[in-house]
């Protein structure tokens, strides 16, 4: 396993600035996740690590080698696709020994069946095994394109949106099993994703990326927490963050235009009536959606809430964040 | 707008039993959802509330009206579909004239209806555009629209999200239900997503192999599930399920579980043998006291909570609790869980045994 840093690492493709002048390092045996829309550069950058494609300018270093010159081969990296690429005439088997048969790694076949049978054991599909590819189900498929990965011992796994083609349930089982298995490998991992949950559960590290640049780098928590733009705010967080005036309240900074409220940053009973247009039972959580001066505002509440739409509410802001108007954190 | 009854309603194919024997009510003006895994039977439903399956028994009332062996277009309900069925080489316009005019309507009154559905949905700006050059989001609209312009009795949606992306589907389903809000038609949804179906209807069916679980409003439903089944399909992460072999009596106010003992809702029907336990995950405290015992596995940051997986004496088990409590794979915790929020079944049915929690839903 090894560091990798991207170093003011630049790529265009015709007119489009796909990475703008990128610094990024994944520590040695991090779970580093790059979190940010369709668009923003994410799977441009593990291509360039993976050496699908070659940077404008920058340097790119795995272990302390630059390796901008070198093959995807040379990289010594493993990739995993959004879309499950098996080979369907195979058995799961030698789908999961492809890579380690490699002519360049030369695996003795010994070797080759007990590393496939420990991958299988972690993935929890030894009894799949002899199943030819195409009669798995799509959970199972990912399972062994990921474990097409692990076979190897590379200096990075690269995966993009490995889970995004898979149902809710499955998604949640393996985003642990993903975590479990990169505790247990002690692996370096860098992780292309859209899906905050994802983001938020399983990375050691979070890199935001928006329109090409990196934005914001730290732990899930502390992305949560101190989030440096509203862009960064609104990326994380489920209801999505409040943004008002930054006046609605009250008081605020002299140079705030906004005010971001998280769902779960309103205090109620004091403060400015609100209207509840609708009340949201998800089960574990009850959504009040509101509105005051014609702002719609989302607040979690008791579950079992006896307010019902019509009603009205009085909010006050909670620890709230203040953005300028550029967007910027400014408290 | 109408009140939709369903009575032993049921639908063979061959020797497969689609439907068994569903009955329920929609009421007038409500946004009703019709949930459950593929091929549980959702859609067999759906389709014959439109007249595009005959059942081979049961009724289907319209405001009153028996219309299970009618036809379709005698029934006077839209369909919309989970993929946008449009005429591609049309303009929005014309895709939305097209219902009126073969109605028969004359094109000063088509043209005055279209203008009302575009206002509603907030899309007359891209009334002579194209259909083929729309986006997802303004072709889900379109295909709303067309449902809407003429009118009808009550609308019927087979999961018309599914097809998006998970964060415009959150989008979309907000807007589909404020413009509910604003219409107050009856609609009748289709949806494999427990969570959309807790967020957007009033009333849910939770369906299984045809036979309809449960029926009621989506926090009765997730808080006193009448089966296992509805207990799992129904929250994310779903309910925990803690088996034991015991026995509760009527009265009874706590249940053995042979480890430990647990304060339950007052039982009102007696059971023996196999049983479960159901507890939901924001229903779990992590406590030094607790008598029950559990290790840390892992846990996932949400923000304000995190997801604790434990593994206990009756497996595995998961806390939804406060992001603020520290907690280090491995360690050792106890366990309480809040009493009023638990639920017995019976491990082999299934079935939910009657408490003070749950008798007033489940009434027999």
């Amino acid at each position: 396993m090894a560091e990798v840093r991207l170093s003011s690492v630049t790529k265009r493709f015709r007119q489009t600035l796909a990475l703008d002048s990128v610094d990024l390092t994944v520590p040695d045996g991090a779970f580093f996740v790059l979190l940010g829309p369709t668009g923003a550069g994410k799977t441009t950058t593990l291509r360039l690590i993976a050496g699908l494609d070659r940077p404008d300018a920058g340097t790119i270093t795995i272990g302390g080698r630059d390796v901008v010159g070198e093959t995807p081969a040379q990289r010594d990296v493993a990739m995993v696709f959004q879309q499950y690429s098996l080979y369907p005439h195979m058995s799961v088997r030698d789908n999961l020994a492809f890579p380690l048969r490699s002519p360049i790694l030369r695996t003795p076949e010994d070797m080759v069946a007990a590393k496939v049978a420990e991958v299988a054991e972690t993935l929890r599909i030894t009894h799949k095994l002899d199943n030819k590819a195409t009669e798995l189900s799509g959970g199972e498929m990912q399972r062994v394109s990921i474990g097409r990965a692990l076979v190897r011992d590379p200096a990075i796994y690269l995966m993009d949106e490995p889970l995004s083609s898979l149902d809710a349930k499955l998604r949640s089982e393996l985003r642990v099993e993903l975590k479990r298995i990169h505790a247990s490998l002690g692996a370096t991992l860098l992780y292309v994703t859209h899906d905050q949950t994802e983001a938020m559960t399983m990375a050691s590290h979070v890199g935001v990326l928006d329109e090409g640049r990196l934005v914001q780098v730290g732990t899930p928590r502390e992305i949560y927490e101190n989030p440096v733009s509203v862009a960064v705010a609104a990326r994380l967080g489920l209801p999505r963050i409040n943004t008002l005036p930054a006046a609605l309240f009250g008081s605020a900074p002299s140079n705030a235009t906004t005010i971001g409220l998280r769902p779960e940053h309103i205090a109620e009973g004091e403060g400015r009536e609100a209207s509840v247009v609708r009340v949201e039972h998800l089960g574990d959580q009850t959504r009040l959606h509101l509105q005051l001066d014609g702002h719609d505002i989302v607040t979690l509440t008791d579950v079992h809430t006896p307010l019902r739409g019509g009603e009205t509410i009085a909010i006050a802001p909670r620890d709230p964040l203040y953005f300028d108007a550029e967007g910027r954190r400014i408290a | 707008m109408a009140e939709i009854v369903i009575k032993n309603l049921r639908k063979e194919f061959g020797d497969f039993t689609a439907v068994q024997s569903s009955s329920f009510t929609i009421g007038d003006g409500e946004f009703f959802m019709l949930l459950g895994p593929s091929g549980c039977g959702k859609t067999t439903t759906l389709r014959m509330i439109a007249g595009l399956e005959i059942p081979t028994a049961g009724e289907i009332l319209i405001d009153g009206e028996d219309v299970a062996q009618r036809p379709a277009r005698d029934r006077d309900i839209a369909f919309v579909f989970q993929m946008f069925a449009l005429y591609p080489h049309m303009i929005v316009r014309r895709n939305f004239a097209y219902p009126l005019v073969s109605l028969g309507l004359c094109r000063r009154e088509a043209n005055a209806r279209v203008d009302e559905v575009a206002r509603i949905l907030d899309i007359a700006d891209i009334l002579n555009r194209p259909v083929g050059g729309l986006s997802g989001g303004d072709r889900q609209r379109v295909a709303l629209g067309r449902a809407i312009v003429r009118d009808p009795k009550a609308f019927l949606m087979d999961e018309p999200l599914g097809a998006l992306d998970a964060e415009f589907r959150e989008r979309m389903a907000e807007e589909l239900r404020a413009l509910h809000d604003r219409m107050g038609a009856t609609t009748v949804y289709v949806t494999h997503d427990q969570l959309e179906a807790m967020q957007m209807g009033d009333k849910i069916v939770v369906m299984n192999h045809g036979v309809v679980e449960q029926f009621g409003e989506p926090q009765d439903i997730y808080d006193k599930p009448a089966t296992m089944f509805v207990a799992d399909f129904i929250g994310s992460p779903a309910m925990n399920f803690l088996p034991f072999s015991g026995h509760v009596e009527p009265g009874a106010t706590r249940a053995d579980l042979g480890v430990a003992t647990v304060a339950i809702p007052r039982q009102h029907e007696a059971a023996a043998g196999d049983l479960v336990l159901g507890v939901r995950p924001e229903h779990v405290r992590l406590s030094d006291s607790g008598a029950l015992r559990g290790e840390v596995l892992a846990s996932e940051y949400l923000g304000t909570t995190q997801i604790v997986s434990l593994e206990t004496a009756h497996g595995p088990l998961k806390a939804r609790v406060p992001s603020t409590e520290t907690l280090r794979a491995g360690e050792p915790v106890g366990l309480e869980f809040t009493a009023s929020t638990l639920t017995l079944f019976e491990a082999e049915s299934g079935r939910a045994l009657r408490s003070d929690l749950n008798a007033e839903v489940l009434h027999g």
